[in-house]
């Protein structure tokens, strides 16, 4: 499992009915976060290139080649922090 | 008219380019950005001017202590209050209209009065009144907002009475730019004898606000939305309200002596003049100057300037954005009616997801309740994504916004 401190510079909770979870992933790892990341979660929509609605397991997510990704409905930072682990080993 | 490409050149911050596009920056409701005058008048004051004010003797002391002094008398003419003594320096809006409710409403408040604000209220002025009222028991009530978040005037007139002590709401709603009628409502306040609390900081930064001719009692207002740097704000109040209210904090500066009386074993306490009674301990001096500087740049522009190249790229903005299928703008369809600020969503996505993927594209936007949830309940919203502009903006970065959108929506 990987170290999710290693990649994740920042996670921060939306403002809003909608709960989600904002993660903005360390500038200098972004690269190699989104490689895997798209190695391993399943690919719903690609707009340009550059935005991907992803699912992995039951987390429903969006990455942005800027390196921040939006989950929606999770439970709370554990379980985000543990589909990172998983996503990122 | 305002040349907003001669004005983006004193804006540093704007060079910058983000995923290799240049940045465009709609987050102005906010905060602004900073042009270099500003930049440039903080760090001549940390370079050369740099001590405590008041009451030294000292040289940089009496130099700091005239341009925090300064900075008040141009604050006061820019909102046209009478003098600097009803301009009272504080963090931003929110401390402001804690300090109303704290200093005039912890004493003038009693059980049966009544506090009336609007259902578009920023949180900062619907808090303080719900906090205060656990303590003195007066009631808060809300006057509604329409459908698409103005004002019902008749309902809210409707609300005044001779219960009602005072009056809050803000000039131009931070989420949807409605533009509200201070005239109109201050007159209905005033016949039944409450005093009015007007929420300035979406309108001061943009257009010509006048206390005397809009007849207000307090206003309150951010620097940091009007260029000047974060950590300063005003309240302006009317000299004889402010004279007779008690102080909002303790200690240094607000105090002319503290006397201790050997016989009693306590202190007397004589409070020091308008404004400083209200600025306990060492103010944001900096803050002031760099506030003072803003004033000045925006007086230089004119703000009847500011105010329609606002309603320009807002009309434009509004245009275009009907171009966009899956877009949809909240609130009134008339720009006219509003002030530089667009809440807007994209079926399907949510506000995050729109704002998310904008930044990917270098345009910075703001997304869900702008401290505007009740609003936000109103207007049935989980969130808004909002784009907001200011004097730096152009009508070429809407087009690039519309272009983004386009491909996003």
């Amino acid at each position: 499992m990987a170290n999710v401190e290693d990649y994740v510079a920042r996670i921060e909770e939306t403002c809003g009915e909608e709960k989600s979870l904002i993660v903005t992933f360390k500038y200098d790892r972004k690269d190699e976060v989104i490689r895997k990341i798209l190695k391993k979660a399943k690919m719903e929509k690609s707009v340009s290139g550059i935005i991907f609605e992803l699912m992995f397991g039951n987390a429903s997510f969006r990455l942005y080649s800027s390196g921040k990704a939006i989950f929606r409905n999770l439970k709370d930072k554990n379980e985000l922090k543990n589909i990172l682990s998983s996503l990122l080993s | 008219m305002l040349d907003p490409y001669k004005i983006r050149e004193d804006f540093p911050i704007l060079k910058r380019r983000f995923n290799d596009y240049p940045l465009i920056y709609f987050d102005n409701a906010a905060t602004s950005q900073k042009p270099k005058q500003v930049i440039e008048v903080v760090k001549d004051f940390y370079e050369n001017h740099n001590a405590n004010v008041h009451r030294a003797v000292h040289t940089l002391s009496q130099e700091a202590s005239e341009l925090y002094e300064n900075a008040h008398e141009e604050v006061a003419k820019f909102i046209n209050a009478e003098d600097m003594e009803e301009t009272v320096f504080v963090r931003g809006t929110t401390e402001a209209i804690n300090l109303v409710a704290y200093a005039w409403g912890l004493y003038n408040l009693r059980k049966d009065d009544e506090v009336l604000i609007t259902l578009m209220e920023h949180h900062s002025n619907i808090v303080p009144w719900e906090n205060l009222s656990k303590i003195n028991g007066f009631k808060v009530r809300y006057a509604e907002v329409n459908n698409d978040g103005t004002l019902d005037y008749e309902a809210f007139e409707k609300m005044v009475s001779n219960k009602t002590k005072l009056v809050c709401f803000s000039h131009v709603s931070n989420v949807t730019g409605v533009v509200n009628d201070v005239k109109r409502i201050v007159k209905v306040a005033h016949e039944h004898e409450a005093l009015t609390l007007v929420d300035g900081a979406q309108s001061v930064p943009h257009l010509p606000v006048n206390v005397k001719d809009l007849d207000v009692d307090f206003l309150a207002f951010s620097g940091h939305k009007m260029l000047a740097p974060t950590g300063i704000g005003v309240l302006y109040g009317r000299r004889g309200i402010l004279e007779k209210m008690e102080p909002f904090h303790g200690g240094g500066e607000m105090i002319r002596e503290v006397s201790f009386d050997p016989v009693a074993k306590r202190c007397s306490i004589s409070l020091n003049s308008l404004p400083w009674k209200f600025e306990a301990g060492t103010p944001n001096v900096c803050g002031g100057i760099g506030l003072m500087e803003a004033v000045k740049y925006l007086k230089k522009i004119g703000m009847e300037n500011v105010e329609s190249h606002e309603e320009m790229l807002t009309a434009y903005a509004m245009r275009r954005m009907q171009e966009c299928k899956n877009v949809e703008i909240y609130g009134p369809k008339d720009a006219s009616a509003k002030c530089g600020i667009i809440p807007f969503g994209i079926n399907g996505s949510s506000s995050h997801d729109i704002a998310l993927a904008l930044d990917n594209y270098g345009i910075m936007i703001r997304s869900g309740f702008h401290c505007a949830q009740p609003l936000h309940q109103i207007l049935k919203l989980q969130s808004s994504a909002r784009a907001s502009f200011y004097i730096y903006n152009t009508r070429e970065e809407i087009d690039r916004f519309i272009e983004v959108l386009k491909e996003i929506a």
